[in-house]
């Protein structure tokens, strides 16, 4: 292989909102930083997932990147593929409209963000024509390949979204998606409203097309289980600041910030026999409002000190590509989830 | 060894070939057909199966919450260790408006919902609607009942309890919202409590929280739950019996260890295959279960999984209705792979 070629920095993104006062009429609105100095790198034909509570900002990142919504501060560099650096959130219009088209979104619901109105052809279609100057024929052969790859019955394609199944409504998502040949794909909880056995297939879907067509996926999820299965690496948000950062294998296997250990400890395992010494979370994600001082973690963190009640973590390399906001990470000894599978045998 | 305790003793509520019909333009839709299970104290059965496949329909049909449009056949009998009057009761043979079985619900069986954002009125406090369930079946009496109500407010872990009274639905979170649904469930004293996926909007550390309460809560007051989910991780954690539901019918039954360790049905060991999990290989590819629930309008006797099944046997499966077979005493599964076993058995 190939050295690994970047596709996308994120460097230094904030996003404030502002928030009116319920009470007071001319005050000042209050702005809620929810997202706080998220750099990282993304490299070409990788799956990075990111994963938080509600409310820790990962859809917020997502949309970001997209440009669904402009970020307050910051950088976001897209290495396009002839090597040019191009910082996608200065560009303006029509200036933009090239990188969209690389950079595409799936969206959670399949039943929401599907237009009823619209028959599937149209849907998958429109990307294409807005981009695109084609002729018809070139647009009915470009769907029906797309549609054939994303296993979706080419002589339904005519019908309306109200007659197909949320699978299946993903399904249309993703050729919507993977029509203008996008280079990056941002996946927003892409399988969640799914069922079970309807996950599985597009994920499968999902690893499939990567490998044929070389996309980049930025995967955001609150399902562990499901991260752990698709990405190369994993960013773990809390409270709009990336509180881990690693390979899939070292995160899961060696965690080292309190945090991760906590949430994988509460994903509920599919296996009786497993009893296991569950961390559980005292409290609630604190409102990000009024963010705790020092590291934000430290009001429901079981190995806080006086000094992260002070202090903010800076997010620095612990080990190997290992990165981490933790002041005490090299001194925990953190339980990751092949160790435990390990002790149980 | 607790599925045997679970055997002795009356079942606290048996549903014995349960029905639902659903009119539809096209056709009869059996949503619910043919189910039976039995509850038994201090014991948690799980209902696990798709969208779709029945499960909440059932368990509302319990309290006979369902709208008008079900129309529901069967039994579903009470059995009340507590009162006499109740005991060997059909609740399906009451009104569903009248006087008896309000008495029931509420009081004996309580509910939690799934959603704790639609289940509380927006327009009264919490501390009001707490105090509806208790002076409706406990106490007349306000001041006691506002004792009962912080009391059991304590108990499910809000703080500041005086405050919280008197604070509308908005003004929780979500996991406070249905902490504060459990202590509303929890306020009578139930029998039996059943939860329809009481932790599917909330975040993974507050669905353990939230369960953990459960299970101190069922230890401390002996409750029975019935728990229905999709999230086969928490059957495994809260559960001591399985029913597995697909297509409206229960295609296989049995003690949580069991199903795991040694699941029957192509359906069960599809979906345990198709679940990521953590520590899982993950170079692997999922095993998915082809295709997608059919739409049960006018089915004909056949086994409702025949499409999806990799093990289907054609001019069986698809021609015959599937008989129950027991695998062992607890163990119980719809499907013709092991009908042979019994005597009797269609062929």
């Amino acid at each position: 292989m190939t050295k690994p070629k970047p596709i996308l920095d994120v460097i230094d993104m904030n996003k404030d909102f502002q928030v009116k006062s319920k009470t007071a009429l001319f005050r000042k609105p209050a702005s809620v930083q929810v997202l706080n100095q998220i750099s990282f790198e993304l490299i070409e034909g990788e799956t990075l997932s990111i994963v938080g509570e509600s409310g820790c900002g990962k859809t917020t990142l997502g949309r970001c990147i997209v440009r669904g919504m402009d970020a307050s501060s910051g950088q976001v560099i897209y290495h396009t593929e002839d090597g040019q650096q191009i910082d996608f959130l200065k560009l303006k219009g029509k200036g933009s409209k090239t990188y969209r088209r690389e950079i595409q979104m799936i969206f959670q619901d399949p039943y929401s963000s599907l237009s009823p109105r619209m028959s599937v052809f149209d849907i998958i279609s429109e990307p294409l024509i807005a981009n695109f100057k084609l002729s018809k024929a070139e647009v009915e052969e470009k769907v029906t390949l797309i549609a054939e790859k994303t296993g979706l019955n080419v002589s339904y394609l005519r019908r309306y979204p109200h007659a197909f199944s949320g699978g299946q409504r993903q399904r249309i998502a993703i050729a919507r998606a993977l029509i203008t040949q996008p280079r990056l794909i941002v996946c927003d909880e892409a399988v969640s409203a799914l069922d079970v056995s309807i996950q599985a297939q597009i994920i499968n879907l999902l690893k499939d097309l990567q490998e044929q067509f070389r996309i980049t996926y930025i995967f955001i999820s609150h399902d562990l289980s499901i991260v752990q299965n698709i990405s190369d690496r994993v960013a773990v948000m809390h409270l709009g600041r990336i509180v881990e950062l690693a390979a899939s294998e070292s995160l899961f296997g060696q965690p080292r910030h309190p945090y991760t250990e906590a949430l994988m400890s509460a994903v509920p395992q599919p296996d009786p026999e497993l009893k296991k010494n569950r961390i559980i979370l005292e409290g609630e994600v604190p409102n990000p409002a009024n963010p705790p001082s020092g590291c934000h973690f430290h009001p429901r963190c079981a190995y806080r000190t006086e000094k992260c009640v002070k202090e903010v973590p800076e997010l620095r390399e612990v080990g190997y590509n290992h990165f981490t906001a933790c002041h005490y990470a090299e001194e925990l000894k953190l339980k990751g989830v092949h160790n435990e599978l390990a002790d149980e045998a | 060894m607790t599925a045997q305790a679970a055997q002795t003793g009356q079942p606290l509520l048996s549903v014995q070939n349960l029905n639902i019909q659903i009119k539809m333009d096209n056709g009869i839709m059996n949503a619910v057909d043919g189910v039976d299970f039995e509850i038994h104290k201090g014991k948690t059965l799980g209902l696990v199966g798709e969208s779709g496949c029945g499960k909440s329909l059932t368990s509302r049909a319990i309290i006979s919450i369902n709208p008008k449009e079900c129309e529901t056949t069967g039994d579903i009998v009470y059995h009340s260790d507590s009162e006499a009057s109740l005991n060997r009761l059909n609740l399906l043979s009451l009104h569903p408006n009248g006087k008896q079985i309000r008495s029931i619900r509420g009081r004996k069986i309580a509910m939690i919902f799934q959603e704790p954002m639609t289940a509380f009125s927006p327009m009264y406090t919490i501390g009001n609607q707490l105090m509806e369930a208790i002076r409706i079946h406990r106490t007349k009496n306000k001041k006691e009942a506002k004792k009962i109500a912080l009391e059991m407010l304590a108990k499910v872990g809000i703080s500041d309890q005086e405050k919280r009274f008197d604070q509308y639905p908005h003004e929780f979170s979500g996991g406070m919202r249905q902490r504060a649904m459990i202590s509303m469930a929890l306020s009578c004293n139930p029998e039996i409590l059943i939860a329809d996926e009481p932790t599917t909007a909330l975040d993974v550390t507050i669905q353990a929280q939230v369960l953990e309460l459960m299970k101190k809560l069922q230890s401390e007051f002996g409750m029975a739950i019935l728990l229905v989910t999709h999230d086969l991780g928490i059957i495994a954690q809260m559960c001591d019996e399985v029913a597995v539901m697909y297509l409206g019918k229960i295609v296989e039954q049995a003690p949580v260890k069991e199903i795991f360790a040694n699941a029957k049905h192509p359906y069960t060991k599809g979906l345990l295959k198709s679940m990521p999990r953590l520590g899982g290989d993950k170079t692997k590819r999922l095993d998915s279960i082809e295709g997608t629930v059919p739409i049960p309008i006018n089915m004909p006797p056949m086994c409702g999984f025949y499409d999806r099944c990799s093990d289907r046997i054609e001019g069986v499966c698809n021609t015959n209705a599937v008989p129950k077979t027991r695998i062992t005493d607890q163990h119980s599964v719809r499907c013709f792979l092991y009908s042979d076993r019994q005597e009797g058995a269609a062929q």
